[in-house]
């Protein structure tokens, strides 16, 4: 059952063009990852879902419901917690938490204490003196302490130390195991990598990958770095290699991870002397969409 | 320790930060000051008109608001227009230094840029010197341009020496308001506080000059402002006040850089106390949340009110006498239609008093567009909170602001009022006359939603709307401006309930024109992207 349903959707600011026929989907019971560059479009989604801004064309339902229509009976089950945390310098981190969960609708003071001793935050502070860090775990705590059903988190963790960011994982984590979805957009790509089922990549207002990890790791590519006893003939022609270069009379290049064990033959067959190899992972597929490589990409490619 | 380098640099900096808003607030503020000045000069060209204009100068009302008249036995142009002008020109300065200062200083220290600025090979006071020699020019640069501008009219009593002083007083007012705040950026740790310390001081020097000037002078001494009224431009021209009010500023600069120099950074030197663990249940709603935020500002106001009209009151007395006495006056005022000259003046003060009082109101509804800049409107739109319960919010409690700003002031009058006349006013009276100005006051704040909900970025519409109205009610009169242009002003339809017929046809309409400028605007503002 899909709980976030983004059709075609398309914002302009005037002449420019934020998000160009955007799709997304998210379903019950899954993390999705929400990733792309600065300025792709990711806050500009994740305003429009929230009803905060109204998309130009195209259709956005959240729980079977238009997010501009219905803003409100969405938000009862929704928390979000926005990239840029900026708060009433006046008041303490105490007091906001409890405006939002009371804004929200339910509260539950026992999960409220315990994530402030989780992510030990100090609510008798004024916000004014609380560091990016610590707004953060304001929004988070008061996210984590309402029982919503869909968490939209922006960048929550671009703040955080890696303890509390290992506490948020833990909470992402709890509530996916408790039936939640969770629409993460980050950039600490680790983080997606553990936390999400699925991830979506945007880039210049489009959606330009999108799929489930073990798809993605599809994509990947092992970093090799090896040494053969007799010289080897010409790699860069075999298929599934890239970026070869020689390094003192030693081979670097990645291998497209499904390529992987007939390059492997091939390079034994001239007697490997040392092979070292970097595990696959979704960072170099990341960076690549991020540059904006334009190698042929196996499925959703539309940015040509 | 307290090393400047870089302060040229710096200064250089900020006088680019400010290359619009300076210049902007400067040449209106010379211009309007020409152009009052030859309105005026047109206006009193006989010196019959201008002893008439004189009589009516000296009544505590008038000493009040604007200082002690002077040179009235030959009240020449000069002499009129510096009495008339200077205070509330003298007050623009202040308020343009007190934001130009703490902008400069606390603000740009409590968003962590002077530290970006202080983690490079600056010196520890440079950003408070540059930013303290900068507003030395500003005002510097103010002072010699208004003062060359009034000479330049080319008006007889308007001497150069005269001309320089007018401007100096500006001057030298101004970079005493600079340096004051420069004190309070060191003792506040926020912005809020620092403007807020500022303001508070520029008021009670009003006040504390205002009582001093109708009682007792060596009272008005103790204020800056008094200090400044005491140079009598165009009259005797003395320089002394300037002197004064400089010598104070060095000593209050020294006194801002010390302590500077001795805090960290960030730190202020009025203490801070942990605040609350959980929101106490007043505050779990957008209105309370609202009523939270603004509660300082509208405890001031409301106090600030009452005093405002209590100061009007308490010269009532006065004024009662002073009727009773002046011929001239009676027959200005022309009381044969059965009200006292009294009631006459009040009905006058009313709509100022309204306007004024329309500020807070304004203010209120206005931080909403204020939240929504800073990404905060954002935060409770994403809870189970709609639009229209938001600025329904907003509109609530500036409709209530604006309610017991003008039911303040009314009470403040007639209280200061009573006990200093010997006949006492009915306080339904006094009452029906402020709060019949509701309707207008409320006009402007569903301008203001209006404007939230259709142009959010030109929220200053709804200002521009208020001081036309301050201008065209206030000094339509003395400039003779048509009847029609006091007319768009919400505040010259509402009739002078102590002095006219009851005629409530205006107020039914004012009133209806402010509801449909609030449902349009809430029908703009649920159908608009909340700005990031």
């Amino acid at each position: 059952m899909s709980i976030i349903e983004v059709k075609n959707v398309t914002k302009q600011f005037g002449k420019f063009t934020a998000l160009d026929g955007v799709d997304m989907q998210v379903n019950k019971g899954e993390v999705y990852g929400f990733i792309g560059p600065n300025g792709a479009g990711k806050s500009t989604t994740i305003r429009i879902l929230l009803g905060i801004i109204k998309a130009s064309k195209g259709s956005v339902q959240i729980f079977g419901k238009d997010a501009w229509q219905e803003a409100v009976s969405i938000h009862e089950r929704i928390a979000y917690v926005p990239g840029d945390v900026n708060l009433w310098p006046n008041l303490t981190g105490g007091e906001v938490i409890d405006l939002f969960t009371k804004l929200r609708g339910k509260v539950d003071k026992g999960r409220r204490e315990e994530l402030m001793e989780r992510f030990e935050l100090d609510p008798t502070k004024k916000c004014r003196t609380y560091s990016k860090g610590n707004r953060q775990k304001v929004a988070l705590v008061s996210a984590f302490a309402s029982e919503a059903d869909l968490y939209i988190l922006d960048e929550p963790t671009s703040g955080l130390d890696p303890l509390m960011e290992r506490v948020f994982q833990e909470c992402v984590l709890e509530a996916k195991d408790a039936g939640k979805s969770v629409l993460l957009s980050s950039h600490i790509l680790s983080e997606v990598e553990r936390l999400c089922d699925r991830v979506g990549i945007i880039r210049q207002g489009k959606m330009i990958e999108s799929g489930s990890m073990s798809e993605l790791r599809h994509l990947t590519r092992t970093n090799l770095l090896v040494q053969t006893k007799q010289t080897m003939g010409d790699l860069g022609k075999i298929e599934g290699v890239h970026d070869l270069e020689e390094k003192e009379g030693a081979f670097s290049f990645q291998v497209d991870s499904e390529k992987l064990d007939g390059v492997i033959r091939y390079l034994s067959s001239f007697g490997i002397e040392k092979l070292e190899s970097a595990p696959p992972n979704l960072e170099d597929l990341f960076m690549r969409h991020y540059e904006g490589d334009r190698e042929p990409m196996r499925e959703g490619e539309q940015d040509a | 320790m307290l090393s400047g380098r870089g302060t040229t640099t710096l200064l250089r900096f900020l006088v680019r930060r400010d290359r619009i808003r300076t210049p902007v607030f400067g040449s209106l503020l010379i211009l309007i000051t020409c152009m009052t000045t030859v309105a005026l000069a047109n206006l009193y060209n006989s010196s019959d008109s201008r002893q008439t204009m004189a009589e009516t100068m000296v009544n505590p009302a008038m000493t009040a608001m604007l200082g002690k008249g002077y040179g009235l036995e030959n009240y020449t142009i000069g002499a009129m227009m510096a009495h008339q002008m200077l205070l509330f020109t003298v007050i623009a300065m202040a308020i343009m230094n007190i934001l130009l200062v703490a902008r400069h200083t606390r603000a740009d220290e409590e968003e962590g840029r002077v530290e970006l600025i202080r983690s490079l090979p600056s010196g520890r006071l440079a950003n408070l010197y540059a930013t303290l020699i900068l507003a030395f020019l500003t005002n510097m640069v103010i002072a010699i341009l208004t003062g060359l501008g009034l000479y330049a009219l080319g008006i007889e009593s308007m001497n150069l020496e005269g001309s320089l002083l007018y401007g100096a007083a500006l001057g030298a007012a101004g970079f005493f308001f600079a340096t004051v705040t420069s004190i309070f950026a060191q003792l506040s740790e926020n912005a809020r506080g620092t403007i807020g310390l500022s303001f508070t001081l520029l008021g009670i020097s009003y006040l504390i000059r205002a009582v001093g000037d109708v009682s007792n002078d060596a009272l008005s001494m103790v204020s800056p402002l008094g200090w400044i009224l005491g140079s009598e431009v165009y009259v005797t021209n003395k320089w002394w006040p300037i002197v004064i009010t400089l010598t104070f500023s060095v000593l209050l600069m020294i006194v801002s850089c010390v302590l500077y120099s001795k805090r960290d950074l960030g730190a202020g030197l009025l203490p801070t106390k942990p605040g609350k663990r959980n929101a106490s249940a007043s505050l779990l709603s957008p209105f309370g949340l609202s009523i939270r935020l603004q509660r300082t500002g509208l405890i001031s106001w409301a106090v600030g009110m009452f005093i405002l009209g209590a100061s009007y009151g308490s010269v009532l007395g006065d004024l009662d006498s002073f009727f009773v006495e002046n011929e001239m006056f009676q027959q200005l005022l022309n009381p044969e239609n059965g009200h006292s000259l009294t009631e006459q003046f009040l009905t006058m003060m009313m709509s100022v008093l309204a306007m004024v009082s329309t500020i807070p109101a304004l203010m209120s509804v206005n931080k909403l567009v204020g939240e929504e800049r800073k990404g905060r409107v954002e935060l409770l739109l994403s809870k189970k909170v709609s639009r229209n319960r938001l600025l329904g919010s907003a509109l609530v409690l500036s409709t209530i602001v604006s309610f017991i700003m003008l039911s303040l002031t009314a009470l403040g009058l007639w209280t200061a009022g009573n006990l200093s006349m010997e006949n006492g006013m009915d306080f339904w009276n006094v009452y029906s006359a402020a709060i019949v100005y509701l309707p207008a006051v409320l006009l402007i704040v569903g301008f203001g939603i209006l404007i939230i909900g259709l142009l959010p970025r030109v929220t200053i519409a709804g200002w521009i709307y208020l001081m036309f109205s301050f201008f065209v009610v206030y000094l339509g009169g003395l400039l003779e401006f048509p009847e029609w242009l006091s007319g768009i002003s919400p505040f010259g339809q509402i009739p002078e309930l102590l002095v006219e017929k009851r005629n409530y046809l205006p107020v039914f309409i004012v009133t209806v024109l402010a509801g449909l400028c609030v449902v349009v605007g809430f029908v703009g503002y649920n159908k608009r992207d909340i700005q990031a």
